[in-house]
C-alpha cells in the first residue's frame, strides 16, 4: 500500500531583515491511512510550519526552499495556486486550536457546512443538509437537525469543536491536520474530542496530524510521533517506543520536565538549557553589593511570623456574584453566582492548590482575596484578623503588601513601557521598604540574583525578555513586598513544559527558603500535585471537596474529583517503563 | 427585537430632554430676550408688559415645561432676526442639507467601500499604495480648500458645473428636491464630493483595517483550509464581519455631515440649514440656534437608532443568547 503522505527533506525558509530564518529544516515524515501521527514540541519547534506547508499555506514571505510533499505519490509542490485550492478541503482539511475563534460568527452552523460541502461536489442544497445533519450526529451533537439553525456563539466550547471537525470531515478528506485541537479544552471535553478523532481515524481510514506541545495528548492517542526542537527533527518513531524507551537526550529532557499525575517531585531534573547563552559582559555587569544572598537576608530580615502557628488566612461562606448591566435605568439585574459559599483555609508556610476547570470561579477566588472584586457575603480573615473586602481594604492596609500575586500571562502583567528596574521597584517605593534609590537598585538586582536572571535585566524592558524570563521577574516583583502570602494564579500555564519546570523549581525553592504561604491556582491537576500540601477543588462556584494533596489524589473523596482525575492524560504507560 | 427597540427609545427620550434643558438654559441665560426684541425708546411699563405677555416671570420649571410643549408641538417660535416661524425657516432649508448629506455620503461609500477593500486584499500593490498615499493628501487638506480647488477647476477654467446654489428645484410638497431636474443633479456634484472626500478616506482606511484584521482571523484561515471558494471568502466570511464596526464609525460620521455641513455650505452659498446656523451665530439669533441644536440632537439619535437595529440585524450575538453549559 502506498504511504498517505511523506515528506522528505522539507525545508521551510522565512526571509527576515536579519537574514533568512529556517523555521524547518529538512524534516521526514511518512503517514498510513488511518495512522494518527504526532508533532510535539515546544514553541518555535516548527510543528505549525510543517502543518502549513503540508496545506500549502506558509503565509508570505515564508516558502518551502527544498524538499517534496506527496500525497497518495502526487506532488503536491507541482501543483499550481488553483490546483491546490482544490485539493483543500477536498482531501487535506485542517482542525484549528481554538473553538471560540476558529467559525465565522455571523454565519449559521447550516450555511458553513452546507457551503463547503457544495465547494466540493454538486449536490443540491437538501442534499449537503442532509449530509451536514448526518455528520454532526457522527461528531456527537444531539438534536442536530435544529441545531443547524443556530449561530456559533450558541454552542459550547466542546460543542462548537465538534462542529469543527464536522466541518473538516464534511468534504470526506484523506488527511485532516489537527492544530493543538485540544489545548483550549478543559479535560474533559479534551478527552471526548480525543476520542472522537481516534474513532474517525479508525472508522473512516482518514490520517491525522496531531499538532500539540502536550505529551500527555501524543501519549494517549498517537500511533507514531516525531519529536521536534528548534525547526528539527529529534526522534521520531512509534509512540509507545519513542516516550517509553526516549533515545534521544532532548526527549528524555522533555519528558522528565512534564509534571506526573501519579508522582510527585522534590524537584524536576534534568532541565535542558531553553534560554540562549548569555553573554560573559551580560552576566558580569553588577549592581555594587548586590547578590542573591543579600536578597535573601533581606527577606528574612523583616518581621514575619514563624511557621506553624495556625490558619494565616482563612475564607468563610464566600460568596461572588456578578452582574450584567441593567436591562435599563431601573428593574432587576441578572446575578451571575461565581462563587456560592466557599470556604477553605491556608496553613502557614503551606501551599493550598486550587483545582478547577475553566468557569469554576478560581481566578475570582484569588480577586477576592486581594481585594479586587467584591464578595457580595461572606468573610476572609487574614493572620488572624477580619479583612476588609474589596474597595473597603485601605491602599494603606497591612495585608496590601503582605498579599502579593503573580498573573497568569507574562505577557500582560508588566508594563511594556517601564524598565525592569522600575517595574520591580515599585512595590519597594509604595511600602516605603527601600528610601535611597541606591538602595532599591542594590535590592532589585539582588532579587532579580535570586530569581535566577542577570542583574542587568534591571536595565531592559518586558519585551525583551522571554515569557519565562518574564515570569520569573513577576515573581520577583510578587516577592519583594516582603509578602507572607502569595496567590499564583494559573503562573505556568501559559509556559512551555521545560520554562514550566523551571518556574516550579523557583517557586519551590522560594517557599522553603522564605516559609511562603501559597495559594496555587491551576486546572492542571499533575502541576497542582507537584506543588500543593492541601488542594480544593472548585466547580462552577461551589467547592466540591478539600483536605491533604497526597490523600486527595490517591483517594479522591468527591465524585467529580474522580472523574476529574480519570479524564487527565497521564503518562502510566511511560512510568512503567522506568520513566525519570 | 421590540423590546431592544423600545429600550433604546426610552434612552433616546432621556438624551432628548437633557439636550433641550441645555437649549432651554442657552434661551434663557444668554442675553434678555427682551432687550433684543424691543427698541431703546420703549418704556419700562411697556417691557414689563411684554415680559408678563411672555410668560417670563413664571418660575422656571413652568418656563421649561411650556418650552417642551412647544417642541413636541412643532411650535418653534420665531427667530428674532427675520421675524419669521423657525419651523417654516428650517423646513425650508432641511431638504437641502439633507440631501447634500446623503449624496456625499453614498459617494463615500460606493467608492470608500470598494477600494477599502481592494487596498486590504492587494496591501502590498502599487495600486493600493498609490490609493492610499493620495488619500492621505485628501484628508490632509482642509475641506474649503478643495472645495475651492473644484470650483477652479470644474467650474472657472473647465466651465462644465455650477459653482454655488443649488440650480432648479422641484417642489414635490413642502420639500424642495435637487434630484428631479438636470440643473439641480449639476449643482450638486461639487459640493457633494467636497464633503465626501474627508467621509471617503475614513470609509475606506477603516474598511481596509478591519477586513486586514479579518483577514488574518482563525474562521478566515479555516475557511481557505477548507478550499471555499477565494471570492466567498472575501465577500460572505471576511467582508460581513468588518463591516460590523464600519458601520458604527459611518453612522456617526453621516450625523456630523449633517450637522456640521457649514464650511462647505458657505464656500458653495448652498442654502442649507449650515447657512442658516452661520448667519443665525452672527446675530446672535438665540431661538434658531436653540431650536438648531435640539434638532441636530434629534438627528444625531435617530442615526444612533439606527446604527443599533443595523446590529441587531447583523450580528447574532447580540440577537440571540447563548445557551448555558
Amino acid at each position: 500500500m502506498e504511504d498517505l503522505l511523506t515528506l522528505r527533506d522539507l525545508s521551510v525558509v522565512y526571509p527576515t531583515r536579519f537574514g533568512p530564518f529556517t523555521a524547518i529544516e529538512g524534516i521526514n515524515l511518512t503517514l498510513q491511512k488511518g495512522e494518527i501521527h504526532g508533532l510535539v514540541g515546544e514553541s518555535g519547534a516548527g510543528k505549525s510550519t510543517i502543518g502549513a506547508a503540508i496545506m500549502g499555506l506558509i503565509p508570505a514571505p515564508g516558502y518551502i526552499a527544498q524538499g517534496q510533499v506527496h500525497l497518495d505519490g502526487m506532488d503536491l509542490r507541482a501543483l499550481d495556486a488553483k490546483a491546490y485550492h482544490k485539493l483543500r478541503g477536498a482531501r487535506i482539511s485542517m482542525i484549528f486550536q481554538d473553538p471560540q475563534t476558529s467559525l465565522n460568527p455571523l454565519l449559521t452552523i447550516e450555511d458553513q457546512l452546507v457551503e463547503t460541502i457544495r465547494q466540493h461536489t454538486d449536490q443540491t442544497r437538501t442534499q449537503a443538509r442532509d449530509k451536514a445533519i448526518a455528520l454532526l450526529q457522527e461528531t456527537g451533537i444531539h438534536d442536530a437537525e435544529a441545531r443547524m439553525a443556530e449561530y456559533p456563539h450558541q454552542f459550547s466550547g466542546g460543542m462548537r469543536q465538534r462542529v469543527v471537525i464536522a466541518l473538516a470531515l464534511c468534504t470526506e478528506p484523506d488527511l485532516i491536520i489537527a492544530d493543538e485541537p485540544t489545548t483550549a479544552l478543559d479535560v474533559a471535553i479534551q478527552k471526548q474530542i480525543l476520542q472522537l478523532i481516534r474513532r474517525l481515524a479508525k472508522d473512516r481510514g482518514i490520517g491525522f496530524i496531531l499538532i500539540t506541545h502536550d505529551i500527555g495528548v501524543i501519549a494517549e492517542i498517537t500511533d507514531s510521533v516525531t519529536v521536534l526542537r528548534g525547526g528539527k527533527v529529534m526522534e521520531h518513531g512509534q509512540t509507545a517506543q519513542v516516550l517509553g524507551r526516549p533515545a534521544h537526550s532532548y526527549t528524555r529532557a522533555l519528558m522528565a520536565a512534564v509534571p506526573l499525575l501519579d508522582k510527585r517531585l522534590v524537584r524536576f531534573t534534568n532541565i535542558m538549557d531553553s534560554e540562549p547563552k548569555l553573554s560573559a559582559p551580560e552576566l558580569s555587569w553588577k549592581v555594587a553589593g548586590a547578590s542573591a544572598e543579600y536578597a535573601s537576608d533581606w527577606l528574612l530580615a523583616g518581621d514575619r511570623a514563624q511557621a506553624g502557628d495556625g490558619p494565616v488566612l482563612q475564607v468563610r461562606d464566600l460568596d461572588v456574584t456578578f452582574y450584567g448591566n441593567r436591562p435599563f435605568a431601573f428593574g432587576a439585574r441578572d446575578g451571575f453566582k461565581a462563587l456560592q459559599s466557599v470556604s477553605l483555609q491556608v496553613d502557614r508556610g503551606k501551599v493550598l492548590g486550587v483545582i478547577g476547570e475553566s468557569g469554576s470561579g478560581k481566578s475570582t477566588l484569588a480577586k477576592a482575596i486581594v481585594g479586587l472584586v467584591r464578595p457580595s457575603a461572606g468573610e476572609i480573615t487574614f493572620e488572624g484578623a477580619p479583612l476588609p473586602l474589596g474597595r473597603d481594604r485601605a491602599r494603606t492596609h497591612p495585608a496590601r503588601r503582605k498579599i502579593q500575586m503573580v498573573f497568569q500571562d507574562p505577557y500582560s502583567s508588566l508594563n511594556n513601557r517601564r524598565r525592569i528596574e522600575q517595574i520591580i521597584g515599585e512595590p519597594l517605593r509604595f511600602f516605603g521598604l527601600a528610601k535611597t534609590r541606591a538602595d532599591r537598585r542594590r535590592l532589585v538586582a539582588s532579587v532579580l540574583d535570586l530569581v535566577e536572571m542577570p542583574q542587568r535585566a534591571m536595565l531592559k524592558y518586558p519585551h525583551q525578555f522571554s515569557g519565562g524570563q518574564r515570569q520569573r521577574i513577576a515573581v520577583a516583583r510578587a516577592l519583594v513586598a516582603r509578602p507572607e502570602f502569595l496567590i499564583c494564579d494559573e503562573p505556568t500555564s501559559a509556559l512551555d513544559v521545560s520554562i514550566q519546570a523551571q518556574i516550579l523549581n523557583l517557586l519551590k525553592d522560594l517557599q522553603a527558603t522564605f516559609g511562603l504561604s501559597i495559594l496555587f491556582i491551576s486546572h492542571n491537576l499533575a502541576v497542582v500535585r507537584q506543588m500543593a500540601d492541601d488542594v480544593a477543588v472548585l466547580r462552577r462556584g461551589q467547592l466540591q471537596e478539600s483536605g491533604p494533596a497526597e490523600a486527595f489524589f490517591e483517594a479522591p473523596q468527591a465524585e467529580y474529583s474522580r472523574q476529574l482525575l480519570a479524564e487527565t492524560p497521564s503518562l502510566a504507560m511511560l512510568s512503567a517503563t522506568g520513566h525519570g | 427585537m421590540i423590546g431592544f427597540v423600545l429600550r433604546r427609545l426610552a434612552q433616546s427620550v432621556f438624551v432628548m430632554l437633557a439636550v433641550s434643558l441645555l437649549a432651554f438654559a442657552m434661551f434663557h441665560y444668554v442675553g434678555d430676550p427682551v432687550e433684543v426684541m424691543v427698541g431703546q425708546e420703549t418704556s419700562i411699563e411697556d417691557r414689563e408688559r411684554l415680559r408678563e405677555q411672555l410668560g417670563l416671570n413664571d418660575p422656571v420649571l413652568t418656563q421649561y415645561a411650556r418650552f417642551l410643549g412647544d417642541l413636541v408641538t412643532g411650535n418653534f417660535g420665531f427667530s428674532y432676526r427675520t421675524r419669521q416661524p423657525i419651523g417654516e425657516m428650517i423646513l425650508s432649508r432641511m431638504p437641502a442639507t439633507l440631501e447634500l448629506g446623503f449624496v456625499s455620503l453614498l459617494i463615500s461609500l460606493i467608492i470608500g467601500i470598494p477600494a477599502g477593500i481592494f487596498t486590504a486584499l492587494r496591501s502590498g500593490g502599487l495600486a493600493a499604495q498609490t490609493i492610499l498615499v493620495t488619500t492621505l493628501v485628501g484628508i490632509s487638506i482642509p475641506t474649503f480648500v478643495i472645495g475651492l480647488f473644484l470650483i477652479y477647476l470644474f467650474g472657472v477654467q473647465l466651465g462644465w458645473l455650477p459653482t454655488y446654489g443649488r440650480g432648479d428645484v422641484v417642489e414635490i410638497g413642502w420639500w424642495k428636491t435637487s434630484f428631479a431636474s438636470w440643473s439641480g443633479l449639476r449643482a450638486l456634484i461639487l459640493p457633494a464630493i467636497t464633503l465626501g472626500v474627508y467621509q471617503l478616506t475614513l470609509t475606506m482606511r477603516l474598511v481596509r483595517s478591519e477586513m486586514q484584521d479579518v483577514m488574518n482571523t482563525d474562521f478566515i484561515k479555516f475557511a481557505i483550509a477548507r478550499g471555499i471558494d477565494y471570492r466567498s471568502v472575501h465577500y460572505r466570511h471576511a467582508l460581513r464581519n468588518s463591516m460590523v464596526p464600519v458601520i458604527t464609525i459611518i453612522g456617526l460620521q453621516f450625523g456630523g455631515i449633517i450637522a456640521f455641513s457649514i464650511v462647505t455650505e458657505s464656500v458653495f452659498q448652498w442654502p442649507g440649514m449650515g447657512l442658516l446656523f452661520l448667519d443665525s451665530i452672527r446675530f446672535v439669533d438665540i431661538p434658531v440656534l436653540s431650536v438648531y441644536l435640539v434638532l441636530i440632537a434629534l438627528i444625531f439619535v435617530v442615526i444612533n437608532l439606527i446604527v443599533d437595529i443595523l446590529y441587531f440585524v447583523i450580528d447574532p450575538r447580540v440577537r440571540l443568547k447563548p445557551e448555558a453549559g
